[in-house]
């Protein structure tokens, strides 16, 4: 007999059907929160802090309050909500300094941008002129921006807390010091991982409606369940009478995974006017004051024997987490310490993380959160160690690799890898691409250069007892569920919990769901992001959407399979074990032709004159599912640079990819979930950087100054899979939405210093733009 | 706060007709005054391109334009591509070769590629590339972008009539108040 869970004959998983998603958005139909206006909605603008740290004297708002069309000035003063912003990770015994951060800044500015005041009214341009005539009074502070000095001491960020010292956090496992006296090698270097933007290119926007008791929010976030959560929190308002809905969401890469202050506001402005509110963020507003990423100093030593062997890594990572904690901001570093191993068999590994504020945004979640920075520290270490030892690269990584029959793999921190094949990943890498002919091929008066990077990551967040409140801390589950209806028609609509912004989330679950009922991926409907429909949910980040979103849309699915089975075998009169999903019907096996198709079994069901005794009518079934394990996704990435020595232009010419995110439901969206991570990582490896100047100025505040890769910057890729099967979920999926961002930015790293040893550079950190490459060269010459 | 202006346009082929502010930039009035929501702002700058639209035949960045510089203009926005079931070539391609993932700045980007290939019908990879690289797109790594168009260029074309160019009196009004500057 065929139980609940056991994968169905696949028809469409596996196939690289065309989205769903796609009609409304290439006819320009779709309807992202700046789209959406509500009769009677008032606009808000922000007055915000050109100053780094500062307390705040005097505001005047006389001027802005009788300009044309204002309806309403605040200022922190004005906002009589108890509670500051959430932060909803303590670890626990771990002290962590959070001191309050407002929606509008009351006594004290901590960075530019930091909010001071907000302008209501009637017209969109009217309010941006209004809030010009808000004059505010500030006595600047002593700022710091530079990590290290925040952390060796003073000025301090809070000047109460007497330190700039968040928190400090540790994680290892196995012998550190024993690990290191063994080895006959150590290397150590200092890795800088640089501030980076999230950057998605819908900017993040607010509609705020509350009427008669009840809030209805459009915001573009990844989490619309937690922003309904803490709305009702800090508003006080009873949280079955907010409803948080994310519509068309352009982007998220982490920086909608937060509870921002303007989200918290324009609820509380709403209620006080009684009129619907909306605000859309400027890029310079978003570039100031939409959480930033990485931005860690991290001291970094591998210990090796002299055949290759690694005996210990460890890292001291300080994390600069800026002027205020955020919704996860300190649990960020820590997602790296997790996979500190990477896919080498170490005996000793310990991560020691430092968070310490500077007078700047603060950091939180962006792709791939802490991971990237935990692969880069390793992969980049891996190859200074291969240089230190004169052996391969490759060889020292297989060498190391994990043993593929040692799944599930324990760590020396004891997490617990459920499937990889690490040498599988990097022979077929190898398939692809040949290294020598690769070299062969460079243009004169360039300096070519190869890197790799074999990389795991941890994903599909959940498990609840792992990240919950007396595991790592999150005060949270990390489940996910799934609601799924079939019609009388025999259509099908999917409620999940997740809230996909971009990743093709339709119609990967449509897949998953038309296998187990026998139907069309056309005619399921997947819905996603209002907290007004469907069950509990908690959101899309950490490429969980599929490994644990998919999962809870597979058990519901199968409960509802099920129940069809018995309906069928009731119906004709044959016994549920042989009832099966044969060729689109519920049929009996051995004999297809006695079957029923959807549409005939949720007839019976909704108009329920011969259903098996007892059984309810309808058809529709709810599941939650909160996996036993973290899932853990893993690769091999070449990639080609040339640099040119005169300019320090590094251009990458070839970027070959393999990874391994189980089996594929769709691979035409795993690899555009691959291009784009690759990107995001090139991006930050030689392009993007946010500067703040050592005033606290915010230097890369547009896109003119912030260099986002274009079309022109990056080439083609050639990507290609292994599938190792998760046992951690019946689809065997793991999550692909961060991998390439995890994987790439060493990658490139490994390219240029590659490139560049023969004019005698050994090591050199990102951001690799033309000026650093230049010096780097320079230097080393002298 | 300068006086309102009456400005005539012709968008995806019907006349429309307001009175607007005179700084009132050329995407808003695309999609507040107008409702055609389908072109995005990304960036304020001109970088991003999710604003791209066409004026007289050529793609801009309606972020760049006031509305009264397009008095008389001819415009065409993501809504004048195509149709459920009649969609343009490019809309097909983006669709077919997985050219979007959130879609915010699809519709710019097709307008620009449908821009590129008005000038050159059959571009190669890097001709497409440089032509794109005023569009930012943060979720595709802009492989699958560049398939498409390259894909769509070898489609049969749907709209190569070129539409007609401002009339005289448009063209003066809107460098008027360009002229001024932005100040108004």
């Amino acid at each position: 007999m065929t139980a609940v869970g056991d994968p169905p004959a696949a028809k469409w998983v596996g196939q690289a059907i065309k989205r769903k998603e796609d009609p409304r958005l290439i006819m320009g139909r779709a309807r992202y929160v700046d789209d959406i206006n509500v009769t009677g909605q008032l606009w808000a603008s922000f007055v915000r802090s050109p100053e780094a740290h500062a307390r705040i004297v005097s505001v005047d708002t006389e001027a802005a309050k009788s300009y044309p069309g204002v309806r309403a000035v605040f200022t922190g003063h004005d906002v009589d909500l108890e509670s500051p912003l959430p932060m909803a990770w303590v670890p626990p015994g771990v002290e962590v300094n959070n001191p309050p951060h407002w929606s509008l800044a009351k006594d004290e500015v901590n960075h530019v941008g930091d909010p001071v005041a907000v302008v209501i009214g009637e017209d969109r341009y009217a309010v941006v002129d209004a809030a010009e005539q808000v004059v505010v009074e500030y006595d600047p502070l002593p700022v710091v921006t530079d990590v290290e000095a925040a952390l060796a001491g003073g000025p301090f960020v809070h000047e109460s807390l007497g330190t700039n010292t968040v928190h400090e956090w540790s994680l290892g496992g196995g012998d550190i010091e024993a690990g290191f006296a063994q080895a006959d090698v150590v290397v150590e270097r200092r890795v800088v991982n640089h501030r980076t933007a999230g950057a998605a290119i819908e900017p993040r926007g607010v509609l705020a409606d509350y009427r008669a008791g009840s809030l209805t929010m459009y915001s573009s976030t990844q989490v619309p369940h937690f922003l309904r959560l803490f709305l009702a929190l800090q508003l006080g308002i009873s949280e079955e009478r907010v409803r948080a809905i994310a519509p068309e969401v352009g982007g998220g890469f982490g920086s909608k995974l937060q509870i921002y202050g303007e989200e918290v506001l324009l609820a509380w402005v709403s209620r006080k006017l009684e009129r619907p509110v909306k605000w859309v963020e400027s890029r310079t507003e978003g570039m100031q004051t939409t959480h930033h990423g990485r931005d860690q100093v991290a001291y970094v030593r591998v210990g090796a024997t002299r055949d290759g062997k690694i005996t210990a890594f460890h890292t001291k990572i300080i994390a600069d987490l800026g002027a205020y904690l955020m919704l996860l901001t300190p649990t960020i570093p820590s997602l790296g310490a997790f996979v500190m191993s990477g896919v080498y068999d170490i005996p000793a590994v310990q991560t020691d993380i430092v968070g310490v504020f500077t007078n700047k945004m603060p950091t939180d979640a962006i792709r791939g959160a802490g991971r990237p920075e935990a692969t880069h520290m390793i992969e980049v270490l891996v190859d200074q160690l291969a240089a230190e030892l004169g052996m391969d690269r490759l060889e020292l990584r297989r060498k190391n690799f994990m043993a593929p029959d040692s799944f599930p793999h324990e760590t020396a921190i004891g997490v617990v890898y459920d499937s990889g094949d690490y040498p599988a990943a990097l022979d077929k890498l190898l398939e692809h691409f040949d290294e020598q002919a690769a070299r062969r091929e460079a243009p004169p008066g360039k300096h070519r250069g190869v890197g790799y990077s074999t990389y795991t990551e941890i994903c599909g967040l959940a498990p609840s007892r792992a990240t919950g409140p007396s595991g790592f801390g999150l005060q949270t589950g990390l489940w996910e569920s799934a609601m799924v209806r079939v019609h009388l028609t025999g259509a099908v609509t999917v409620f999940t919990g997740t809230s996909p912004h971009g990743q093709g989330l339709e119609t990967t679950m449509a897949q998953v769901v038309a296998d187990r009922l026998g139907c069309d991926p056309a005619n399921v409907e997947v819905i996603h992001g209002d907290t007004g429909t469907g069950p509990q949910g908690l959101g899309t980040y950490g490429s969980r959407s599929t490994a644990v979103g998919a999962e809870s849309v597979a058990k519901a699915t199968m409960k509802v399979a099920e129940k069809a089975r018995r309906i069928v075998a009731h119906q004709l009169e044959a016994a549920v074990e042989d009832v099966d999903v044969i060729e689109g019907k519920f049929a009996v096996k051995g004999s297809p032709d006695r079957g029923m198709n959807l549409a005939e079994v949720a007839g019976a069901a909704y108009i329920p004159e011969n259903l098996p005794e007892g059984m309810e009518p309808g058809l529709e079934e709810l599941a939650f599912y909160d996996p036993e394990n973290f899932v853990f996704p893993f690769g091999a990435h070449a990639c080609v640079v040339d640099v040119d020595a005169e300019t320090g232009n590094v251009d990458v010419v070839r970027y070959v990819a393999v990874d391994d995110c189980g089996p594929a439901i769709n691979p035409k969206l795993i690899d555009g979930q691959v291009h784009g991570g690759i990107v995001h990582a090139l991006g930050q490896a030689l392009f993007e950087r946010i500067h703040y100047d050592e005033d606290g100025q915010l230097v890369t505040s547009t896109f003119a100054d912030y260099a986002l890769p274009s079309a022109a910057d990056v080439p083609s890729f050639e990507l290609d899979r292994t599938e190792t099967p998760s046992p951690v979920n019946s689809l065997g999926v793991k999550g692909v939405g961060e991998a390439g961002t995890i994987a790439a930015s060493a990658a490139v790293t490994n390219a240029v210093i590659d490139a560049l040893r023969p004019v005698g550079v050994t090591y050199v950190n990102m951001p690799l733009g033309p000026m650093r490459i230049w010096e780097t060269i320079q230097e080393a010459r002298t | 706060m300068a006086d309102s202006v009456r400005v005539t346009v012709t968008v995806n082929g019907a006349q429309e007709s307001a009175e607007v502010e005179p700084r009132l930039l050329l995407v808003h009035f695309l999609r507040e005054t107008l409702g055609l929501t389908g072109t995005h702002v990304g960036c304020d700058t001109s970088n991003c391109g999710a604003c791209t639209v066409h004026f007289n035949g050529e793609a801009v960045k309606s972020c760049t334009l006031l509305a009264v510089q397009a008095d008389g203009a001819e415009i065409k926005t993501i809504e004048g591509m195509g149709q459920e079931g009649a969609l343009h070539p490019l809309q097909e391609a983006f669709w077919e070769h997985h050219g979007l993932q959130c879609g915010y700045c699809t519709p710019g980007m097709i307008m620009a590629a449908a821009d590129l290939l008005q000038r050159n019908s059959s571009p190669d990879e890097h001709e497409v590339r440089e032509a794109l690289a005023g569009n930012l797109c943060r979720c595709t790594g802009y492989h699958n972008i560049v398939k498409a168009v390259l894909a769509a260029a070898q489609a049969p074309h749907s709209d190569s009539a070129a539409p007609p160019a401002p009339s005289e009196e448009g063209r003066k009004a809107g460098m008027a108040v360009a002229d001024q500057g932005l100040g108004a």
